[in-house]
């Protein structure tokens, strides 16, 4: 494969080092048997996360706990993309572009709102921070903020394509937040694709999955709301399992048994939506995202691609959720609910 | 008790046993009202200590409820879905106003919560948790209405239970200091006046022996001078007074020169 290197090698074992390092099945059950938040920290003192968790005084929130766990997957990635060259380090920066997108909305929708820039930038997420992202705050409208900051930002290509709507009211943010990703989804997805390879095979196999979920919720999500048909079919990415038919359907449904049936169509897909009962849209979640941390696992069976930085990536984002839910769930004496939502990686 | 041997510092006439016996009507009657006003913010304040004790109960299992829906929320949509909700605010949605409610004639507050405003088209979330985030929105506004419900029925407990104190207050004041208080001033005032008419009665008693003495007396007088006027009568006519001559000798050897001894 092109620019596999030693450096890439040596990235490469480090990232399945990484992985070993993700918490087990085992992890997960001590997790849940946990009583108070305290017990939850000494579980994870014997695990990858005890270095940052450490020095942190005993009134513990949970809050303290996603936001050291967070700390932790920022502090490997930036190491990774050090040492990483050209092609990977493109395809690290892309892994984070999500990222980036929502900070900028964020920082947009602030800023329309007159909040302050600074308050502002603490709320960001740490892996979607560039360095210009202070000066967002200046914008007034999509023309100036594009001309002023995003063109020397990787996201500039994505703004080209909702520059048009000039005011930003909050409906337009969220549509702007959908249409950049998007964007971001099919670029990423012509990278892979030109890089070529064992990459292009898993990350389009991945990135497909993603936009698939992402069709799928958009449309659950916009069901009884203003968005019409042609806007819903127009935030759905153009690749991945359901294109183009399947998005023709979507972009029609009214009610989640329609969605269904639509999906029912798909064999991958099929298994997810015969495990829902009527109804049920957190349980769908929980299925998406099982289905994804199994194919994230696959991903690690084939050697020489990039697609294990990515799903390293996914499932420490993954695990970092489960920690939240675990430590939730404790923290608010609901320990029925312990493992409604606790995808188990391993 | 204190009140128990004071009276009103009044002068005991007619009159004012009258003054004082309307005041005694009057407090009687204030007594009952108030008493009946009391009762009724008795059995208010019940009903609000029922309702108090129900929402709490309620209040704990919905607290519940919304602070896990946003754990939900945060699970499927980021940590950061957060501030995606907190930076599109603008202005509260939720608003609370108050109103007054009167029980028997007590100013109770009350709040009531009311949606400032359409409810926006609300995109939160559309990619993932959009439907976790009105979930949680739902719950957080029901959580409201019972904090805001449970504001006012803790409001109206403190009120209503200031007000029951001193109507309280006031019928114990009215039962045990004012009204013994007028009472014993009529029985005072009464009292004297029942002395006065006594004195009355053994002055005219007095009078009465009085007079009926000097009627005896008069009478033994006349009969006296009857009988000295019928002594007259037998010496006149016998040709001389018994007078004078009784008096006679003695002033004749003194005086009359024409007699001679």
């Amino acid at each position: 494969m092109n620019g596999w290197t030693a450096i890439t090698s040596r990235l490469n074992s480090i990232v399945r080092g990484y992985r070993s390092g993700l918490l087990t099945a085992a992890d997960y059950n001590n997790l849940c048997q946990c009583e108070t938040l305290d017990d939850i920290k000494m579980h994870l003192s014997a695990t990858e996360y005890g270095p940052y968790l450490q020095n942190e005084p005993s009134p513990l929130h949970t809050t303290t706990i996603v936001e050291k766990c967070t700390q932790k997957l920022v502090d490997e990635y930036k190491h990774m993309l050090c040492q990483a060259t050209e092609p990977l380090s493109t395809f690290l920066e892309y892994v984070t572009y999500g990222h980036m997108i929502d900070n900028v909305v964020l920082i947009v929708t602030g800023t329309l709102h007159e909040r302050d820039v600074q308050e502002l930038l603490e709320k960001c997420h740490p892996l979607g921070m560039f360095d210009s992202i202070a000066t967002l705050a200046v914008a007034q409208n999509m023309r100036e903020l594009y001309r002023l900051v995003l063109v020397d930002t990787p996201l500039a290509p994505y703004f080209s394509e909702c520059i048009t709507s000039e005011d930003l009211d909050d409906m337009n943010i969220e549509i702007m937040r959908n249409t950049l990703y998007k964007a971001y989804l099919e670029d990423f997805y012509k990278f892979c694709q030109k890089l070529g390879g064992a990459t292009a095979e898993i990350m389009s196999d991945l990135l497909a999955f993603e936009a698939d979920r992402r069709a799928v919720n958009i449309t659950i999500n916009s069901i009884g709301t203003e968005l019409t048909r042609d806007d819903r079919r127009k935030l759905y990415s153009n690749f991945g399992l359901l294109y183009p038919y399947g998005h023709e359907e979507l972009a029609v449904c009214e009610e989640i048994e329609q969605v269904r049936a639509v999906m029912e169509k798909y064999p991958p897909y099929q298994s997810i939506f015969s495990k829902l009962s009527y109804g049920e849209s957190q349980m769908l979640d929980k299925a998406f995202y099982e289905e994804e941390v199994k194919r994230l696992c696959l991903a690690f069976e084939q050697q020489f691609h990039f697609g294990v930085f990515f799903a390293y990536m996914r499932l420490r984002e993954q695990e970092i959720r489960n920690l939240m839910w675990i430590s939730e769930c404790v923290a608010q004496n609901q320990k029925s609910r312990v493992h409604d939502s606790v995808v188990f990686i391993f | 008790m204190s009140g128990q041997s004071q009276r009103l510092n009044v002068v005991p006439t007619v009159t004012t046993l009258g003054v004082v016996k309307a005041r005694l009507v009057g407090a009687t009657r204030g007594h009952a009202l108030l008493k009946k006003k009391s009762d009724a913010l008795t059995v208010q304040f019940r009903q609000i200590l029922k309702k108090i004790v129900s929402t709490k109960e309620s209040m704990g299992e919905i607290m519940k409820e919304s602070s896990f829906s946003l754990t939900q929320a945060k699970y499927v949509a980021g940590d950061n879905i957060k501030h995606v909700v907190l930076e599109n605010v603008r202005n509260a949605s939720v608003k609370v106003r108050s109103k007054q409610d009167n029980v028997a004639g007590v100013k109770l507050p009350r709040f009531e919560h009311f949606t400032d405003g359409e409810p926006k088209a609300d995109l939160t979330g559309l990619a993932r948790g959009g439907q976790q985030v009105q979930a949680c929105r739902a719950a957080h506004i029901k959580a409201i209405e019972v904090l805001v419900e449970l504001a006012s029925l803790q409001t109206s407990f403190l009120t209503l239970d200031e007000a029951i104190k001193t109507t309280n207050r006031r019928v114990n004041a009215l039962e045990n200091v004012v009204k013994p208080r007028l009472e014993n001033t009529i029985s005072y005032i009464k009292g004297e006046l029942d002395e006065l008419e006594r004195e009355d009665f053994f002055r005219l008693k007095k009078i009465q022996g009085y007079k009926k003495r000097e009627i005896e007396r008069q009478m033994v007088a006349g009969k006296a001078f009857a009988e000295e006027q019928a002594v007259e009568k037998v010496a006149l006519m016998k040709g001389i007074s018994f007078n004078s001559a009784h008096n006679i000798l003695a002033v004749g050897a003194e005086k009359d020169e024409d007699i001679i001894f």
